[in-house]
């Protein structure tokens, strides 16, 4: 099967600290990937060069087929590839279902000066997606106020809201108690099966890992440094000695 | 080089150095409140007129000698007076609002600051020179200097050495410092950037005065003054990178220069001057010559 | 709600100057200040301040004179759209430079450019007639010669109905996705880059929006007054026109004329009592607007007719 991701050799310095030493990976379609490895060893910093939002000094990214290694986060979007933030990136003086509204105006064509935001169509779209992910109440609330869980939520709704290919989940239920985690992911991971949707997502929680990942992805210090299905992974040794911190 | 450029070159820093007073406060402001304060020319303007009312009554009481006096206790009593009062009534508000706001009580202060102006000292332009002549004059190699230009090359350059020295060696410029760069490490550490505000701001006002009071002799002191100047010292900030001590600097040499060389040649584009020379940087360095911006952590 | 109280503010700038003729130009000045304002209170929505926006409110009305003088056009509503056109472009051209730009330096670099602008316009003595101005002659009307008096009543009203179209245009742009795309930067550009928007072409087209508004505003400013001067570019009316947008309110598209309307008001009383102390009176205005009025004069009507609502 042919990659729908493929990344090779990627670079990337911050002032000395490697956070991309020759990151090699590929991505098949409709695989749901866990990426583990401890704080700082480029997780976050992988997702960003993935998506334009930083520059890699050497390797390429390559989505479909096609070379997008120096694109902008939003050529990059219009390929296909959205994004959850580990930050919730919410438009704070609208509300929630406004904040959907205009994902959905911006993957149909956000052109239009005169005809309402608010239109039916729009509407209807938008409280299907939140309805997804549970968030129907909050439908009408302005995101400032929302609790970091929900905002949480409201991102990876927004980023659904773009029917992507691949969507790449940071951290997608930290902010969420531990009790509404499992629900919480079922739910995510039955929107992404439903759409047939690749994703990867960066994951702490290793009963998470284990059981929502189709392989997972080891990072330690800029690299990967082991893939495999998540049992034989986790019962790695080193794995667990390098990202757990446990021997 | 023609000797011929000197006086042009000499010209050029002394307008310098005037310009450079009134932006580094600005930009001393800018850094440590994050607020464009657009009525700072107007501190210029004030204390062009004050050293003119006082210079004159100082001469009158005992000779011109002690009229210079008024150059450096005009922009002192101003600082004094207006600074903690502006500062503690006004600005205070606008912290942490969004910038538009910021931008509008400094200008509304700008209008009140300017009409007041013109209800105590009329609209008649003032000018005082003594103290100009009774420096005199040095004349080195066949080329006749003003010494109140070269005092005033002198003057910024202490400033300006003056500013680096307090905000590394002393403890009132380490607690500026501190706010400037961390916010939250500074409340942590128990400083009380409420009075570093307040002084940071009254040196701000003290700076744009002490331009006026010395740019008081050279120029007729007329309405209009206040708001000429502050997009001149925008613009140089600009140039400099907001913030920037050694960047107002450098742009207050290069705007200066540009100034008196378009005196010289094209004298119709001496006001576009500062204006191009900001768009030209602006274009190159979005952020000015020393000026930076970091990604946001997504 | 905006088609409502926009329309009950034409009629009380219709029937007023019925009683005092007088009101009937300083209305006229307030329509085209409040135009001017409303392309800054559209910028404000993407939380982009100009200090520069009187260089549009310049061009048009430098733009009509010039059509006049030498091109011969002299037909009202012709020069109205293409002094309009004309500030659009200019918009456009500078716009692209401008929306690498956010924050004070977006303020800032307005301010330079129109500073530019204004330094050339008193200089260039031979074209703009330096510092003395150009003339604005009285157009003609669909081939009509009207008097200046038939002019100025003409101009009054078909004003008011350029402020009634300007706000209902820009009311239905400001709740399209575009219009909301614009809030959306000043939220957050970076989630917008990431829907696969690029927040510089949605700043574009405000810009231009923006200049077209404060052109219109300028050219009906240069009919009403018949002379103008470079003045019109200076810095000082690029801050009034933010503090009439902050005064009347960004809430809602009548704020800016709300805010113009007022502005002009305390102006004209102002000249009878205290001609030199106008400013310090608009300035005091300002500030307690600001703090006590967060949401600007258009606030409180807004709210009053939120509450009259309500069972």
């Amino acid at each position: 099967m042919t990659a729908i991701l493929s990344v090779r050799d990627l670079h990337i310095n911050f002032g000395g600290v490697k956070a991309a030493d020759g990151v090699d990976l590929e991505i098949f379609p409709h695989e749901l990937v866990a990426v583990i490895g401890p704080n700082g060893s480029g997780k976050t910093t992988f997702l960003n060069l993935c998506t334009g939002y930083i520059s890699p000094s050497q390797g390429s990214v390559t989505f479909e087929g096609q070379a997008i290694t120096d694109l902008r986060p939003r050529q990059i979007t219009r390929r296909g590839i959205a994004r959850a933030f580990q930050i919730p990136q919410l438009f704070t003086g609208h509300s929630l279902i406004d904040n959907v509204m205009l994902a959905i105006a911006a993957q149909r064509g956000i052109w239009q000066p005169f005809r309402p935001l608010a239109q039916r169509e729009y509407l209807d779209e938008a409280r299907r997606t939140l309805g997804l992910l549970s968030l129907d109440e909050a439908a009408d609330l302005p995101t400032a106020t929302l609790p970091e869980g929900m905002r949480k939520l409201a991102d990876i709704a927004i980023a659904l809201a773009l029917k992507p290919r691949l969507l790449l989940l940071d951290e997608p239920t930290s902010g969420v108690s531990t009790a509404e985690k499992f629900p919480l992911m079922d739910k995510i991971v039955s929107v992404l099966r439903a759409g047939k949707i690749t994703a990867l997502f960066v994951e702490h929680d290793m009963d998470m890992v284990e059981r929502y990942a189709d392989r997972v992805l080891v990072w330690d210090a800029g690299r990967v440094i082991a893939t495999g299905a998540p049992g034989e992974i986790l019962r790695s040794a080193d794995v667990l000695e390098r990202v757990i911190g446990v021997s | 080089m023609s000797s011929a450029y000197i006086p042009l070159i000499v010209d050029g820093l002394a307008d310098a150095a005037l310009i450079f007073f009134v932006a580094v406060g600005l930009t001393l402001v800018f850094s440590v409140m994050r607020i464009l304060n657009v009525a700072h020319g107007s501190f210029y303007a004030l204390g062009a007129y004050i050293s003119v009312v006082i210079g004159l009554w100082l001469t009158g009481r005992g000779g011109p000698v002690l009229g210079l006096a008024a150059l450096v206790i005009s922009p002192v009593l101003i600082a004094v007076l207006l600074g903690p009062l502006i500062e503690l009534t006004l600005l205070r508000w606008t912290y942490g609002r969004p910038e538009a706001l910021q931008i509008l009580v400094t200008f509304g202060l700008f209008l009140i600051l300017e009409d007041a102006q013109k209800l105590i000292f009329g609209v008649q332009p003032y000018s005082q020179d003594t103290p100009m002549q009774i420096l005199g004059i040095t004349r080195i190699g066949g080329i006749v200097y003003l010494n109140y230009q070269l005092i005033l090359v002198l003057m910024a350059v202490l400033v300006a050495v003056g500013l680096r020295l307090m905000l590394k060696r002393t403890r009132i410029g380490k607690l500026i410092v501190t706010v400037v760069t961390d916010q939250e490490l500074a409340q942590t550490l128990g400083i009380d950037s409420s009075r570093v505000f307040i002084l940071a701001f009254s040196l701000g006002v003290f700076l744009a005065a002490l331009g006026g009071a010395l740019a008081s002799p050279t120029v007729g002191v007329a309405p209009g003054l206040g708001s000429e100047t502050i997009v001149l010292a925008f613009a140089v900030a600009a140039i400099g990178g907001l913030g920037q001590i050694e960047g107002a600097a450098l742009a207050a040499i290069l705007v200066g220069l540009t100034r008196s060389a378009a005196i010289y040649f094209a004298p119709e584009f001496q006001p576009v001057a500062p204006y191009l020379v900001m768009l030209a940087v602006l274009l190159v360095r979005p952020f000015g010559l020393f000026g930076s911006i970091g990604l946001r952590r997504i | 709600m905006t088609l409502r109280h926009i329309i009950g503010l034409a009629l009380i700038a219709a029937v007023l100057p019925l009683a005092v003729p007088w009101l009937g130009f300083v209305f006229t000045l307030a329509v085209g200040k409040g135009l001017a304002a409303l392309g800054v209170a559209v910028l404000l929505r993407g939380g982009l301040i100009s200090i520069g926006h009187a260089l549009y409110f310049a061009v048009g009305a430098y733009a009509t004179a010039f059509l006049m003088r030498n091109d011969g056009i002299n037909e009202f509503l012709l020069l109205l759209l293409l002094s309009t056109v004309v500030a659009t472009l200019v918009g456009l051209v500078v716009g692209v430079f401008m929306v690498r730009y956010r924050a004070i330096f977006f303020a800032m670099l307005n301010l330079a450019v129109s500073m530019v602008f204004f330094t050339l316009l008193s200089k260039m003595y031979h074209v703009t007639g330096g510092t003395d101005g150009l003339r604005v002659a009285t157009p003609t009307l669909f081939g009509f010669a009207p008097s200046r008096v038939q002019f100025n009543s003409v101009l009054q009203y078909g004003s008011l109905i350029l402020m009634i179209g300007a706000a209902l245009i820009v009311d239905r742009y400001l709740r399209s996705p575009l219009g909301e795309a614009l809030s959306a930067v000043h939220s957050n550009e970076v989630r917008l880059e990431y829907l696969g928007v690029s927040a510089r072409r949605v700043i574009l087209i405000a810009y231009a929006a923006s200049a077209a508004l404060a052109g219109l505003g300028g050219t009906v400013t240069a009919f009403a007054v018949g002379h103008i001067v470079p003045e019109l570019s200076y810095w000082t009316i690029s801050g009034q026109l933010v503090l009439i947008a902050v005064l009347g309110g960004i809430g809602g598209t009548p704020g800016a004329f709300i805010g113009a309307f007022f502005l002009e008001l305390v102006r004209t009383f102002a000249v009878g009592f205290a001609a030199d102390a106008w400013n310090v009176i608009i300035g005091i205005a300002l500030l307690i607007v600001i703090f006590f009025l967060p949401e600007g004069l258009y606030g409180l009507l807004h709210r009053t007719g939120k509450q009259g609502s309500t069972p």
